[in-house]
């Protein structure tokens, strides 16, 4: 399962080297949005930085659904799918590979963004390790629960309108318990931010099994 | 011609049989019944409540029809829906239940949300409060409504009943988690207010018999819709199936009467007529 997951994980992040789409796309989507917050918000100092958080984490969650839709676009070509499932390679390994993929996309999102709220925001982190430790825990259950998602949609017509409907409400308790962590983070209440990561802990422990466990039923029915 | 009979047959075979008919006719008389009994005990019977007067009466609604969206139906499509992903129990007939309680879920999940605001609007002063239990059941509205939206696209009966439990799973495994984090995010972030219900009435009397009269008449409502929902799930199944063959055997049996009729002849062929049936 897991020499599986790391191939999967291996080839999308090869093709996304090769074709740059999340470089040159997602990435910068990214960073619009945050100047878009930026706009939306006005100048004002105070006010950029009391919503950083918040904003941060709104920029993370619209990024996932286009790296998951990015993910299965790259599945879409004629009988990828079955090729995949005729390599014999564990329906567990695939989710895992494919998480992994993403996962690994959203850690350069966050980077970028985090440095953007940094820059252009004006925050200061008064706990480095609360906002790691939360990012790191609310990638994998975004990565999971968007992959699982994603399979669900792979292959429709309608996947571009639907994906989004279906993952945010799912990714909400991620949005609330991130952006709360990191506020914590920024003013240096430790202990009520601490308690966040007891949501983002299991939602990605969840979603992992549930991706662990249901990838092989989704995988026979796209 | 064999088809279109064959077609007919299995809709009423799924239409159910009679027993199952003459039960979802009982549940909905039932239904009705105690529906129309709580409106006069709720409206005209009982008394007002000391604080808060008339309005007491919206309670004998919002907390069965939130009783039902929240456990019945959700309850009842994780359920079944499990049961259709187990090998060993798969069959449409979890998958139809499953996708019914959902539809009719959604529908009370908007109701409850629908009273309660009518009910907080003169308790609270406002439509909308960000109370944990607010927001929460709106989330699982757009959740659920979310899976509606995936069973509309369309497959085969076989992967669109797969994708929706796996959906309908993923969905509900969610709820205890949405309920957990909004509660911390409400009880953080938003204390002393002036809205915090802390209105607990005591329910005695006629107030406590047609509050349970209302949990039973929802309940049944309940069972009455997805019953009935089921049976249009199953008749549209069978519809969906045979439609194809259907058209094709219509389409058959024109172009074998157009001749006799003098079918207009182009350059030696047959114009083809677009088949009745408009798909």
């Amino acid at each position: 399962m897991w020499r599986d997951a790391l191939l999967v994980a291996g080839k999308d992040i090869r093709i996304e080297l090769r074709s740059r789409v999340a470089l040159w796309q997602v990435l910068p989507f990214a960073v619009l949005v945050l100047v878009l917050f930026g706009f939306a918000l006005g100048p004002g100092p105070h006010a950029l930085r009391t919503a950083a958080p918040g904003l941060y984490w709104l920029a993370v969650l619209f990024s996932t659904v286009l790296a998951t839709q990015r993910s299965f676009a790259i599945e879409s070509g004629e009988g990828t799918r079955d090729g995949l499932r005729l390599a014999g390679i564990d329906p567990a390994g695939v989710f895992l590979g494919k998480a992994g993929a993403v996962a690994l996309q959203l850690v350069c999102v966050q980077v970028l963004l985090g440095a953007g709220i940094v820059v252009l925001f004006g925050v200061r982190f008064d706990a480095w390790w609360l906002a790691l430790v939360s990012s790191v825990l609310a990638t994998v259950g975004l990565a999971s629960a968007g992959v699982l998602y994603g399979a669900l949609s792979a292959g429709l017509r309608v996947r571009e309108t639907l994906l989004p409907l279906l993952v945010l409400p799912i990714v909400a308790p991620v949005l609330i318990a991130g952006s709360r962590a990191w506020a914590a983070a920024v003013t240096g209440a430790v202990s009520s931010g601490a308690s966040w990561l007891k949501i983002l802990g299991p939602f990605a422990a969840v979603y992992l099994a549930v991706g662990v466990a249901l990838y092989g039923p989704l995988q026979e029915a796209a | 011609m064999s088809s279109r009979m064959s077609s007919v047959a299995t809709v009423s075979g799924a239409a159910g049989s009679r027993s199952l008919r003459n039960t979802t006719r009982a549940i909905g008389v039932a239904a009705l019944v105690a529906t129309v009994a709580t409106v006069i005990l709720g409206l005209w019977v009982t008394p007002p409540a000391k604080v808060q007067g008339t309005l007491v009466r919206l309670l004998y609604i919002h907390p069965p029809v939130a009783w039902v969206a929240l456990y019945c139906s959700f309850g009842l499509a994780a359920l079944s829906s499990f049961l259709y992903l187990w090998r060993r129990t798969r069959s449409l007939f979890w998958d139809r239940l499953g996708a019914s309680a959902v539809e009719v879920g959604v529908v009370f999940t908007g109701l409850t949300l629908v009273t309660g605001s009518l009910w907080g609007r003169p308790t609270w002063g406002v439509w909308w409060t960000w109370t944990a239990r607010l927001t929460s059941t709106a989330l699982l509205f757009v959740l659920y409504i979310g899976y509606m939206a995936l069973r509309r696209v369309p497959a085969t009966q076989e992967v669109r009943a797969r994708r929706s439990a796996v959906a309908a799973l993923v969905a509900f495994v969610d709820v205890p988690i949405v309920s957990f984090s909004v509660d911390w995010w409400q009880t953080l972030h938003q204390r002393g207010t002036v809205l915090n219900p802390g209105l607990t009435l005591k329910v005695h009397g006629s107030m406590a018999w047609t509050m349970a009269l209302g949990f039973v008449a929802m309940t049944l409502v309940f069972a009455w819709m997805v019953l009935v929902r089921y049976r249009i799930e199953a008749l549209g199944d069978v519809i969906s199936d045979n439609e194809l063959e259907v058209s094709l055997a219509e389409r058959w049996s024109e172009a074998e009467q157009v001749p006799a009729a003098g079918a207009p002849l182009v350059g030696g062929e047959r114009v083809p007529e677009p088949a009745g049936s408009g798909r």
